[in-house]
């Protein structure tokens, strides 16, 4: 498969880290005179941008974390003035308030651009058309892929998310080569298809990128053989730039290469934040180095997962990271949307006839999370009427898809049912098998 | 002239009911009438039972959710037409029935039925001025 930008994609190693130390240096400089949290966190664990002199060096600068870019909400971690903000893309917080992530000019190109090379990575090229089932909106996967599909130079067909019927008509019809998606939502796809008595086999798939929330190697075989295409899968998150951070090659679906002219990954373990040998597991930390509006230095994902500095045949020099196989915090993903349990809490204190004592139950039917929310009933919220039972069902139900823009089935259920262990509610049951 | 009935939120769970009516007879009260209630998750228990401070002090021991609804007793003949007599004046006037039961009186041939209106004042008032036999609180419980 063809490499979208071999010169970079395949440069040798020794050249690929002077050109991160480069740029890591003009970075830090960046944030420490345009950033005040930066330049105060720096300041506060003696570090100056000069102390920079090796890739080495990285490791004394502190970390960043969600709840930095919450107190910074939501534009105070912006490195240029907003007159130089050409786009702003949002993702859901711990809390009430989302992530807040800008981009300049520049910015947009350098994502378009490594969306470029993901997609190619993945077997794209400008002959083909992409059937984009990523969202379009706040959420950085649809205008992502979108931008990237256009500077590959292939059509893409901006469908996004839902009207699943529509969506069949239209890969019948359009005939697309691609497909790009959460893979949920492209299994939810192939059920509906299924249904409609069309089979992928008579459709012209050769390859789907699939992202934005983890899945494991028998979903991929689900998906290779119900859709008959390749699957491969996409790394990402909004702080960081969006989707296109990292990639699986075509030739080896094995790891996915991080776009290391542009970013640093670190392995950390979780508790003591110290960063861990080349190959050992531990949560995956990033430094971004071109970006200009959002630049993130050591920030922590949350996801845990192991890099892995193999030679790969696809040809690429970049790392490759494994398949994320979960998270340091509580953080879930349904359908592509992040929750944290926090913010259903938040949800639940603001309608007062009931107790925040609650249960998140993460389902997968057929093909689709579901997320149960299971509250004890009070007496205060308790009726003798059905309906009445019935609206305050809703009514949280309403509010959660409003605030976290999460569909959720509310179930009141008798008091002290939810079990609690060592005095702590046991707060989420994920049934999925990922 | 309105009596009270308890009602009791229960899951859809094997043997929920089971309980209640176990509790209740150890508390040595006795269940008048009863009606239930359902969504597919929950139910809602209505019950005008002998003695409701017993069984509420009962129930909430052993840490079911309890409510206490006041509702109007009626005595309806048992002959064609019986019921709409009640429920017609009621109609006429606006007054929505939210729920109603019914159970056989053991002293007659009449039957009791057990309703919560929209507006239970209102209700008395009119029912009063039709002669229709409202049944008082204390009567129910020990029939």
């Amino acid at each position: 498969m063809p490499i979208f930008n071999i010169p970079f994609e395949t440069l040798p190693r020794e050249e690929l880290e002077s050109l991160q130390l480069k740029r890591l240096q003009t970075t830090i400089e960046r944030v420490y005179a345009n950033v005040p949290f930066y330049r105060e966190s720096f300041d506060a664990h003696g570090v100056s941008p000069a102390d920079i002199t090796s890739l080495k060096d990285l490791a004394r600068i502190p970390f960043t974390t969600k709840t930095d870019l919450r107190d910074n909400y939501p534009y105070d971690l912006f490195a240029v003035p907003m007159q130089n903000v050409v786009r702003i893309h949002a993702s859901s917080g711990t809390t009430g308030k989302p992530t807040v992530v800008g981009y300049t000019k520049r910015d947009i190109d350098t994502w378009s651009e490594l969306m470029a090379r993901s997609l190619a990575a993945g077997g794209g090229t400008p002959d083909d058309i992409i059937h984009n089932a990523f969202g379009y909106g706040l959420f950085t996967g649809g205008l992502g892929a979108h931008y990237g599909a256009e500077k590959l130079g292939a059509s893409v067909i901006p469908v996004s998310g839902g009207n699943t019927k529509r969506q069949i008509t239209i890969m019948q019809d359009f005939k697309p080569t691609m497909l790009t998606g959460t893979p949920s939502y492209i299994l939810h796809l192939a059920e509906v298809a299924d249904e409609m008595g069309v089979s992928f086999e008579n459709l012209s798939f050769k390859s789907g990128i699939f992202g934005a929330e983890p899945w494991s190697e028998s979903m991929r075989s689900e998906l290779e053989n119900k859709l008959c295409l390749r699957a491969i899968d996409i790394y990402g998150l909004s702080e960081v730039m969006g989707p296109g951070v990292s990639i699986e090659c075509y030739e080896e679906q094995a790891g996915l290469h991080i776009f290391e002219d542009h970013f640093i990954a670190e392995i950390i373990d979780p508790d003591s934040g110290e960063v861990l040998p080349m190959g050992r597991t531990g949560e995956l930390v990033f430094t971004s180095l071109t970006k200009e509006a959002f630049p993130v230095i050591r920030y922590r994902t949350k996801d845990i997962t192991s890099l892995n500095p193999e030679p790969c045949s696809c040809g690429r020099t970049h790392i490759r990271m494994n398949k994320p196989t979960g998270r340091s915090d509580d953080m879930l993903i349904i359908r592509g949307v992040n929750v944290f349990p926090s913010q259903i809490e938040s949800v639940l204190m603001e309608t007062p006839e009931i107790q925040p004592h609650y249960q998140l139950v993460v389902d997968r039917k057929g093909n689709l999370d579901t997320l149960t929310v299971n509250v004890e009933i009070s007496e205060d919220s308790f009726s003798d009427a059905i309906k009445n039972l019935q609206r305050l069902e809703s009514k949280i139900s309403d509010n959660i898809k409003e605030y976290l823009g999460v569909s959720a089935q509310v179930k009141l259920v008798e008091p002290k049912t939810i079990e609690r262990s060592q005095g702590k509610a046991v707060r989420v049951i994920d049934n999925r098998e990922i | 002239m309105l009596a009270e009935q308890i009602s009791i939120f229960l899951e859809n769970k094997e043997g929920r009911l089971a309980e209640v009516t176990a509790i209740l007879s150890d508390a040595g009260v006795n269940i008048r009438a009863l009606s239930l209630a359902d969504t597919t998750d929950f139910g809602i228990l209505r019950m005008i039972v002998s003695d409701n401070v017993k069984a509420e002090a009962a129930l909430k021991k052993e840490g079911f959710t309890v409510g206490k609804t006041k509702i109007v007793a009626v005595e309806v003949t048992d002959e064609p037409g019986g019921l709409n007599q009640v429920l017609d004046p009621l109609c006429a006037n606006d007054i929505n029935v939210e729920y109603m039961y019914a159970f056989a009186n053991p002293k007659c041939q009449n039957a009791i039925m057990i309703f919560r209106f929209d507006d239970s004042d209102r209700a008395l008032e009119i029912l009063k001025e039709k002669n229709i036999k409202v049944i008082a609180g204390e009567e129910v419980y020990n029939l």
